[in-house]
């Protein structure tokens, strides 16, 4: 008998390739990388100062996503409205791609969207893989039980020029969810309250994997937005173990293996989960039966709360400083309390399943006067899928900005801002100050509750709301 | 091949801010760039400007080394960050903890991360602008009469000492990448 294995084992041995010297890193290989244009450029820089190719431009998809503006191009494919800059990193990405023969979705392609929604669209993210990208949310692709993970500019030119990456082997978390979540809840409030209880370094040097009844029973949208927050918690990396959720997702995708190979892929992936004997280097539980929607009121992902809840008492200086910065009071709600932009999207609630949630608010209801509804589609498949469904209709009637698809608000270098002071209630990542432009304050929460806020002008209980008809 | 680093002397700037994150190292509206130089302008734009801030004494410019509370660099995985510190004049960032894909990209650098146990770090914390000595040779940090060891993995310390990075080390193991390559088709 072999010594039982967690996932994160079993795909580590299979992609090691060797170790440098004794007690060196392990020389690790990457079955797919994906490229964007703000991370890239430097990277083809050091290539080119090398004297160094693309290795595998088959292994290899690149994007537009990060500087990309939410408002329409023009019928030449340029963009009316780029930040200074964003032009020459929009058409360097494109010239080296053509020189490196790496296929890239560009403006004016069907296939466009932020890096972490195609690469799953396109069903180029297969369980079992390596997959890597100068983007920390890289961590979403481990939905498929994929270990994925973002890295630096540095590290994108050795992937580029080796197909490979020196690595230390991190330690293996299991993050057990335990109870079946209270109604309208979402896997981003269980991304929430898992950063409550862990903080948000109580991972670093891990990689998580998401156990239990509530996470075996998220869609695949879901299992992304679980994993896409575990750098949040400091992990570089989170995963889900695959099974027939994960199959049917991947199902006639256009990267996914068809037929037979599909049939014979399907059974090696099986043999993907964790042992049942296999130990975990730690385990942590987290109970969300009943789980309510959940918000954070500070200044990191880790500061949570339920919706109807007082914020806490500052246990220290960076809490008191985060709640001054939000301009927040202790022992006070934060249902009521105005915001003056609404922005659901992003590489953690851009996607369909999202959009759906968001218009099951807004179908009937306006948004409130004065407040800004941004919703952005992680990719022009989901901005399409969503037309067809007539999610579109229902957001324009409601008032909000149906957007073109990137990464916008999230991080707010395509020109997009909250403006400084005010309130965002988002359905991003990061609550860090500025975030959201200079001097933004932001509050995370799911497409739902960020809905009900844009019907309301404050943040309020999504279930209240709901309940009413 | 960089200039190795052996040992380092200066006065730290401090910066007793937990969870400092990557955002607030370089915000994003700065990253619309094709080159890693000249970010130093950018480092930490949106704390510079306050009159108490560190930043606005006459001994920041000089600093090479940055004292910060725990779990630097959160957050983003941009590189941007280490090459924002280099360019600013930083060698070294001490704190108590360092979030995964900064430390690494730090070290890609040369940008020494230095891992000092929590009650020393409080106290390195509560000075200004002490003087400090990094000796890379014995992974110590010492101020004043402080000896604080610091862990350093054996290979990054001799990449640092040797002024070598990574790439060529994968290179070499082309042969050993290609055998992988055909023992999976």
């Amino acid at each position: 008998m072999s010594k039982p294995q967690t996932m994160l084992d079993k795909i580590w041995a299979a992609h090691e390739v060797t170790t440098v010297g004794e007690g060196g890193p392990a020389v690790l290989y990457v079955d797919l990388h994906l490229v964007h244009e703000v991370t890239s450029p430097q990277a083809f820089t050091e290539l080119r100062h090398r004297g160094q190719t693309v290795r595998c431009p088959g292994r290899t998809i690149a994007t537009m996503d990060h500087a990309t503006p939410t408002t329409k191009p023009r019928a030449d494919g340029s963009w009316p409205e780029l930040q200074p800059g964003a032009e020459q990193q929009l058409a360097t990405l494109t010239s080296n791609c053509d020189q490196a023969g790496i296929q890239l979705f560009g403006v004016g392609s069907p296939e466009r969207g932020i890096v972490h929604v195609i690469g799953p669209e396109l069903g180029a993210v297969q369980p079992g893989m390596t997959v890597v990208c100068g983007d920390s949310h890289t961590s979403t692709h481990g939905a498929f039980g994929a270990l994925a993970f973002g890295i630096g500019t540095t590290e994108v030119a050795h992937v580029m020029a080796t197909q490979s990456l020196l690595q230390r082997r991190p330690r293996a978390m299991a993050i057990e969810l335990h109870g079946i979540p209270g109604p309208h809840t979402t896997a981003k409030d269980l991304a929430l309250a898992v950063l409550r209880k862990l903080g948000m370094h109580g991972g670093t040097g891990h990689v998580f994997e998401f156990r239990g009844a509530a996470v075996r029973a998220l869609d695949m949208a879901g299992r992304m937005t679980l994993c896409n927050m575990s750098i949040e918690g400091g992990a570089r990396a989170g995963m889900v173990a695959p099974d027939e959720t994960t199959f049917a997702y991947l199902a006639g995708r256009a990267r996914a293996p068809k037929g037979a190979a599909f049939n014979a892929a399907i059974a090696e992936w099986r043999n993907l989960s964790t042992d049942a004997d296999a130990t975990f280097d730690r385990s942590i539980d987290v109970d969300v039966g009943g789980l309510c929607p959940q918000i954070t009121y500070g200044t990191n992902p880790g500061m949570v709360v339920d919706i109807d809840e007082n914020v806490p008492e500052p246990t220290d200086d960076d809490a008191a400083d985060a709640l001054r910065y939000m301009n927040v009071a202790a022992n006070e709600p934060l249902l009521g309390r105005p915001i003056d932009v609404v922005f659901i999207g992003s590489c953690t609630n851009g996607r369909l399943e999202d959009l759906r949630a968001a218009a099951n608010v807004l179908e009937q209801r306006k948004v409130a006067n004065g407040v800004r509804t941004l919703i952005v589609p992680g990719s022009v498949a989901v901005q399409r899928a969503a037309e067809d469904e007539g999610l579109g209709d229902t957001f324009r009637a409601a008032g909000a900005e149906w957007a073109e698809p990137g990464c916008s608000l999230c991080l707010a270098m395509n020109g997009d801002k909250v403006g400084s002071g005010k309130y965002a209630l988002s359905t991003s990542n990061r609550n860090f100050r500025g975030r959201q432009g200079e001097g933004s304050r932001t509050f995370l929460a799911s497409p739902t509750t960020a809905a009900a806020a844009a019907v309301t002008g404050c943040i309020t209980d999504p279930r209240e709301l709901l309940s009413q008809s | 091949m960089r200039e190795p680093l052996r040992t380092l002397r200066s006065h730290a700037m401090v910066l007793p801010v937990a969870n400092i994150d990557t955002d607030q190292i370089v915000p994003a509206r700065f990253l619309t760039t094709t080159s890693r130089e000249g970010l130093g302008q950018h480092a930490f734009a949106d704390w510079r400007g306050a009159p108490e801030s560190a930043f606005a004494d006459t001994r920041a410019a000089s600093a090479q080394i940055l004292i910060a509370g725990d779990n630097f660099g959160c957050g983003s995985s941009r590189e941007h960050a280490p090459w924002a510190l280099l360019d600013f004049g930083f060698r070294a960032v001490v704190s108590s903890s360092f979030a995964d894909i900064f430390h690494n990209n730090a070290l890609k650098n040369g940008l020494l991360p230095v891992t000092i146990a929590p009650d020393v770090h409080s106290r390195l914390l509560a000075t200004q602008w002490p003087q400090l000595t990094i000796d890379v040779t014995q992974s110590v940090c010492q101020w004043d009469e402080v000896r604080a060891p610091y862990p350093i993995d054996t290979y990054e310390q001799d990449c640092l000492l040797q002024g070598r990075d990574d790439f060529d080390q994968l290179l070499a193991r082309l042969p050993e990448i290609e055998a992988f390559e055909e023992a999976r088709r």
